[in-house]
């Protein structure tokens, strides 16, 4: 048993005494007595030690691939030590919210260049200082764009299955709709969503690259919703980011995405990292956390969270986002990796997705496992399994490889920076193994 | 300081990748952006330098005495970091095959049975990520069960001194909040309470211990008024620390309650988050439940079919894993005596606390507080203009970080002090001297009050200029004059 409870029974005597009580006890005598519970149902506690062990043992339950080609929403990258580090370290680990300026300009600093990053990412004017992850910024930015006109909300049907379901979750909860638009060769079919566009679509949501991994026309998705009056909303993958055409760039009214890649490891999903980013003229109908600069009495340079009265805690029932605790420390993570990476770094990794996706594509054609689609790709694409997927990937992962994701009898295949051509080439002699 | 923007130097490398070993792919221009982001360009020396700095301008529950009020900042134990950051649990891809990731399973299992028996609930969720999700998540499962009952109900019964977060939950999920006020007591007014709950009553959400840090003493009243209405009860969870293991939410007539793991059981809150929102729940709520709730089907990935009751998937994956892996040992390490003996000592630390101020401090609903009190400046603000804030402030200086101010609304300039378990007895009679002199000192001289902080980096930072002219990030500066 280790509680970390530092006073000693004769200091709790002494400050009973004080408060002329016997027991602690009678400090509940609020609380209806036969509630009391006598007997909690759980283990004793545990030594550090014990514990250690106990979770270790967990931990070995599971199976540590030495080789990952799936992605799907969680992406395997090099993540530098500093990184680690940074974010390792006990002020950053156990602060709360900074609600007080003057004693967290270190936190209130980190957030504030997070946010920078965002938009120099995104292309975007400002962005907030997180929210939970990926799925749910999709889903609070389609709740943002909504009015009392404009109550209907179109999404593609290439973004990823998950995300459209967290954001189906959220507009259920406001009695809101949420119309899925068709796709043609796996990218988004924009002669259905120009159909489907009329003055009570409030966003449109596209996904680049998009679930397939394929690379979406979204100078062609902007130009289509600039004159219907619905907001464009871009979710992206973030490495993604240093290579292809911004948000900003495209004319997207705002830019989500899961901020996982960028120095988070998988960790069974989380914690992740949902950024959000807009132009400026959507700021005060951003949700969340926004750190601003300003200048304190003697004119320093200062840090401070603004803009609260967007907020819950403000608004209250008037708000249009409940959220206040977001992902601060892995908005840190993002920024320490980012700076770790630089802007040439950044670029390197994402060519290298690049190349790497098309040199396994190539070799696994040669196997059989031919592409679905045509259209260009990032770093994932979907190929048809020449023999049943569970064949293939079981054989895959007898031999230490997590392979791509199956969906049906085709797998969705993923390859990052730190699958080296050993391994790709590793792994396509195992499936030719199974292919004969 | 410095923002790392402005120690970027062109060219100037941190990490290093491997060569690229495949031939290399070229995108066409038309899909590429025209300039590269600004990202900063930096050593790994600065750039460790860098976030040593930024550490030392933040302030964790390692700096010092954090009594903020309904945050709950107890000691948070370095082996649960550790263990989070093993590689079998960091290294897992959340869509890997369910026969690889049996250990993620027993982590997700060991917490529900653990968290079911402290909360005296049926069944939960650890999907949520955060206090506020939990409550998104248990008011959606609130309205899917009206509606499947084809009941129409749409008012959420709120006390007055509720977190805001209570009545946006309700506003995102389409109902109308119902305020009601506290009693002279600083409790929720039954017949007050009964005179709304009716007919329209889709659920009451009640803080127990209330933000007052005081012990709604008629709480099966209140639920059973909201039961016979015909509405269900939420229990928001972010007091949960004054009676974990001591009494249950399940046993007071809730049908669901959030936890802030976060808070209750110590893991860090990271200067904001990640935190965890667990949400759990009474038979009667269980096939809302999101989707996908624990591990009962082989290949739960490979679709979104999602069972027609469920409210849907609230989180990409499993929510903040590593979180709730943290909150797992922490309750594994206290178990069956440690649990309750840690709430008690958090509600003694909180009266002695307490009874030490109130020797100068006015204390309005002083009666069976439980893990935090709220103290009112109004008196003193009003004679000699010293605030809430003047005294936080003040706090600053001395090495404490303030409780939290302003809030509850329903006290005029209050500080909500919460001095958590993990606090030793001579801690908080050097830090209530501190509380008493720093009262003194301001009542004589209230321009020194307002002065504070003077020992800090910065001081009084302007908040309208912020909101003004907001920037809000490096390039903004460009274009806007501050």
């Amino acid at each position: 048993m280790y509680n970390y409870l530092p006073s000693t029974d004769s200091q709790k005597s002494e400050m009973l005494k004080s408060l002329n009580l016997k027991s602690i006890d009678e400090l509940y005598s609020s609380v209806p007595h036969h509630l009391i519970v006598e007997n909690l149902d759980i283990p004793e506690g545990i030594s550090e030690f014990e514990l250690v062990s106990k979770m270790k043992d967990i931990a070995n339950k599971n199976t540590v691939f030495a080789t990952v080609f799936r992605g799907a929403g969680a992406y395997r990258h090099f993540i530098p030590s500093i990184v680690k580090h940074s974010v390792s370290k006990e002020s950053f680990v156990t602060a709360y919210t900074p609600y007080q300026p003057e004693i967290s300009q270190g936190i209130l600093q980190s957030i504030f260049e997070y946010q920078t990053n965002i938009c120099e990412l995104t292309g975007m004017d400002v962005s907030n200082a997180s929210v939970y992850d990926g799925a749910s910024a999709a889903a609070e930015a389609v709740s943002m764009c909504r009015n009392n006109k404009r109550t209907k909300a179109l999404i593609s049907g290439t973004v990823d299955p998950r995300v459209i379901s967290v954001i189906k979750t959220y507009c259920d909860a406001a009695d809101a709709e949420l119309v899925v638009f068709g796709e043609k060769d796996g990218l988004s079919d924009l002669d259905s969503l120009v159909e489907m566009l009329d003055e009570t679509v409030s966003s449109v949501y596209i996904q680049q690259p998009n679930f397939y991994g394929l690379i979406e026309d979204c100078v062609r998705v902007s130009d289509i919703i600039s004159k219907s009056g619905a907001k464009f909303i871009m979710g992206v993958n973030p490495i993604a980011m240093a290579i292809l055409k911004t948000p900003g760039e495209v004319g997207a009214d705002i830019a989500v995405g899961e901020g996982q890649p960028l120095g988070m490891p998988l960790s069974f999903g989380g914690p992740f990292l949902g950024f959000m980013a807009s132009k400026r003229e959507l700021l005060r109908n951003l949700p969340g956390r926004i750190v601003g600069q300003t200048k304190d009495k003697n004119g320093k340079r200062a840090f401070v969270l603004t803009l609260q009265a967007r907020e819950q805690h403000i608004r209250r029932d008037k708000a249009t986002s409940n959220i206040c605790s977001n992902q601060a420390l892995c908005a840190t993570t993002a920024s320490a990796y980012l700076a770790a990476m630089g802007p040439n770094g950044l670029l390197e990794v994402a060519k290298q997705c690049l190349s790497k996706a098309h040199y396994l594509k190539d070799k696994l054609t040669d196997l059989g496992f031919s592409p679905v689609y045509k259209g260009e790709f990032f770093h994932e694409f979907l190929t048809y399994s020449p023999v049943p997927t569970n064949i293939v990937l079981e054989h895959l992962e007898k031999h230490g490889i997590l392979g791509g994701l199956p969906l049906g009898n085709r797998i969705l295949w993923c390859a990052t920076e730190v699958n080296t051509r050993q391994e790709i080439d590793r792994m396509v002699a195992l499936l030719a193994e199974v292919v004969k | 300081m410095k923002l790392i923007f402005e120690k970027s130097v062109e060219g100037r490398h941190c990490a290093s990748l491997p060569k690229n070993d495949v031939p290399e792919f070229e995108l066409g221009d038309e899909l590429r952006r025209s300039h590269p982001p600004r990202l900063p360009e930096v050593s790994e020396n600065e750039l460790s330098r860098h976030y040593t700095s930024l550490e030392r301008r933040s302030f964790g529950v390692n700096s010092g005495f954090f009594p903020l009020g309904s945050c709950t900042m107890k000691y948070n134990p370095k082996v649960n970091e550790d263990i989070a950051k093993l590689e079998g649990f960091t290294e897992i891809h959340p869509l890997a095959p369910v026969n690889s990731v049996s250990g993620c399973i027993e982590v997700l299992e060991l917490l529900k049975k653990l968290l079911l028996e402290i909360t005296g609930m049926d069944n939960l969720t650890l999907q949520p990520s955060a206090g506020a999700q939990g409550e998104l998540t248990g008011i959606m499962m609130i309205k899917k069960y009206h509606q499947s009952r084809n009941d129409n109900r749409d008012k959420i019964i709120i006390p007055d001194s509720a977190h805001g977060t209570n009545p946006a939950t309700a506003s995102m999920c389409g109902m109308k909040t119902i305020n009601i006020p506290s009693n002279s007591e600083g409790r929720v007014d039954i017949s007050r309470l009964k005179e709304v709950a009716g007919e329209d009553t889709a659920g009451l959400m009640l803080t127990n211990p209330n933000t007052l840090g005081v012990f709604e003493k008629d709480v099966l009243e209140i639920t059973d008024i909201i039961h016979k209405s015909g509405g269900l009860n939420y229990f928001d969870g972010a007091n949960l620390n004054a009676i974990m293991g001591v009494v249950r939410p399940g046993d007071m007539g809730f049908d669901c309650v959030h936890l802030n793991l976060h808070k209750t059981f110590s893991t860090p809150h990271g200067g904001g988050g990640p935190g965890s929102g667990v949400l759990a729940c009474k038979e009667v709520l269980s096939e809302f439940l999101p989707y996908p709730n624990f591990f009962n089907t082989s290949d739960f990935y490979k679709t979104e079919d999602i069972p027609e009751k469920s409210i849907g998937r609230i989180s990409g994956f499993y929510g903040n894993f590593l979180v709730y892996l943290k909150a797992l040992c922490y309750i594994l390490s206290l178990g069956k005596t440690s649990i309750p003996l840690s709430a008690k000592t958090a509600v003694l630390n909180s009266n002695y606390f307490k009874n030490l101020l109130s020797k100068k401090y006015n204390i309005p609903f002083p009666n069976d507080c439980m893990h935090e009190f709220v103290i009112s400046m109004k008196d003193e603000a009003k004679n000699k203009g010293v605030t809430a804030n003047h005294i936080a402030k003040m706090l600053i200086d001395r090495n404490i970080h303030p409780p939290t101010v302003y809030f509850p609304l329903i006290v005029k300039e209050a500080l909500m002090i919460e001095p958590a378990e993990t606090e030793a007895k001579e801690l908080l009679d050097e830090v209530a001297e501190i509380f008493l002199e720093i009262y003194d000192i301001a009542m004589n001289d209230p321009e020194m009050a307002k002065a504070a902080p003077i020992n800090t980096e910065i001081s009084q930072p302007d908040e309208v200029l912020a909101a003004r002219k907001p920037v809000l990030n490096f390039y903004d500066e460009e274009n806007v004059d501050v």
